[in-house]
């Protein structure tokens, strides 16, 4: 153990540094700190940071995203709803015409039916008169000549005739409207 | 690489191993001894310091949101970091210091790491010079801060005069001075260069050991076995080492810079 030191002259104190080791390893170290320190931890730091941008950019485009959906839902469902409401009042509405018109229809089939009616009956009173006037005249004539021709003898006053023969019309006619 | 072959070149065993063994000769120029500029320390030291570059330069060259495997990879490291060492000690402030603790972690974890890697055997921290020009950056910085941020008269009042009875105050201050500003970065380079230099050497001692009785009897054979098995269990406890004290000293900068930035005592 001792040959090695008296080779190397003197013996080495392993407390005591070697001021050519303390240079070397100083430099060496400062040239790695340098390194490091300035062009990749920094750099780290950024990426560190660019993910954790990118983590709750994420996060916050989601709730966006989130947000504006739920902004949607409502307002469609608002649309729905309207559309609903508008839906019942045009059925309410169809409904109402539909009565109105069948209204309408009804009065009108009322009315005509009234007025053919009438018209009927104009046409029967008319038509009635017609007979009765034409058979007044008829009957009234028949009824003379049966009559002179029974009694035989010619009535000369006109006036008395025509006078009895309305009188026995008229009596006639109460009895046959009885 | 070199110093153990030469070791076990020279036909006898030099055991047992002593300090002289941590001071490998020069590389360039060629076996020169106390040439301490190209060694393999020295050497490894530059290699660790190319892999790191190399590594997070490439994986960062081009950053994605969703990460590949080896962005993720980097990633992980400086997230450890930085949530649990920086943040977990220091507060939402911590994150500003997040990049030198990674870049110290890495370094630490590295170098350690090569104490175990087949050819390599040694770590650069088992020389002091090393663990102690980070122990200084680790000083520098967490007064820095702390004057920074109260002011000269403010931090030394704050680091100094701890919430005591005046009476006491006597006893306490240099106490505190001798704790904070002498004992603090001494333990933090002394710590890390011990457990490396106590590892390579335990190490040693069973390989060498082996070597060793295989030399003095060959009936001791079976004992050199169970001496390179211990070795081998030994390697997975420096492994364990390695990286607890990668965090550890993370850990202790992060925590003498919170205490550096703290608002009460």
């Amino acid at each position: 153990m001792y040959f090695l030191a008296a080779e190397g002259g003197e013996a080495h104190n392993p407390i005591l540094p070697l001021w050519q080791e303390i240079v070397v390893g100083g430099i060496a170290f400062i040239v790695l700190c340098f390194v490091l320190m300035k062009f990749v931890f920094p750099r780290m730091e950024q990426t560190f940071q660019a993910r954790v941008d990118a983590i709750e950019g994420g996060i916050k485009r989601a709730e966006a995203a989130q947000s504006e959906a739920n902004q949607l839902l409502e307002q469609y469902r608002a649309q729905l709803a309207e559309a609903r409401t508008d839906a019942a009042k045009i059925r309410d509405d169809a409904r109402a015409d539909a009565e109105g018109i069948r209204q309408d229809i009804l009065a009108k089939a009322r009315e005509e039916a009234d007025r053919v009616i009438q018209a009927g009956k104009d046409q029967l009173a008319a038509e009635r008169a017609t007979i009765v006037r034409e058979l007044r005249a008829e009957v009234g004539t028949i009824a003379v000549d049966l009559a002179s021709k029974i009694v035989g003898e010619s009535l000369a006053d006109e006036a008395r005739r025509k006078g009895t023969v309305d009188r026995f019309l008229d009596s006639l006619e109460s009895t046959g409207a009885r | 690489m070199f110093g153990q072959s030469n070791v076990l070149a020279q036909g006898e065993v030099n055991f047992p191993p002593s300090v002289e063994d941590f001071y490998l000769p020069s590389i360039a120029p060629w076996g020169a001894e106390n040439n301490y500029w190209f060694t393999k320390i020295t050497f490894m030291v530059w290699l660790a310091v190319g892999i790191l570059i190399l590594f997070f330069l490439l994986t960062y060259r081009k950053p994605q949101l969703v990460p590949t495997k080896k962005q993720w990879l980097a990633e992980s490291i400086y997230g450890f970091v930085r949530n649990n060492i920086a943040v977990e000690m220091i507060g939402h402030q911590g994150v500003r210091f997040a990049p030198y603790f990674t870049t110290l972690f890495c370094f630490v974890l590295l170098t350690n790491f090569f104490a175990i890697v087949p050819f390599f055997q040694i770590s650069p921290n088992s020389h002091i010079a090393f663990p102690a020009f980070l122990a200084l950056i680790s000083y520098v910085l967490f007064n820095w801060v702390g004057i920074k941020k109260h002011g000269f008269g403010g931090y030394f009042k704050r680091a100094l005069i701890p919430p005591a009875p005046w009476y006491i105050l006597p006893l306490l201050i240099p106490i505190e001075a001798f704790s904070t500003f002498l004992v603090r970065p001494f333990s933090l380079a002394v710590r890390l260069f011990a457990n490396m230099f106590a590892g390579h050497m335990l190490l040693l001692v069973f390989t060498l050991g082996g070597f060793a009785m295989l030399n003095a009897n060959a009936l001791l054979a079976p004992i050199s076995v169970l001496s390179w098995v211990m070795t081998v269990a030994l390697t997975f406890l420096e492994f364990l080492v390695i990286v607890l004290q990668a965090y550890v000293f993370t850990v202790l900068t992060a925590s003498y810079v919170q205490g550096a930035l703290a608002e009460e005592h």
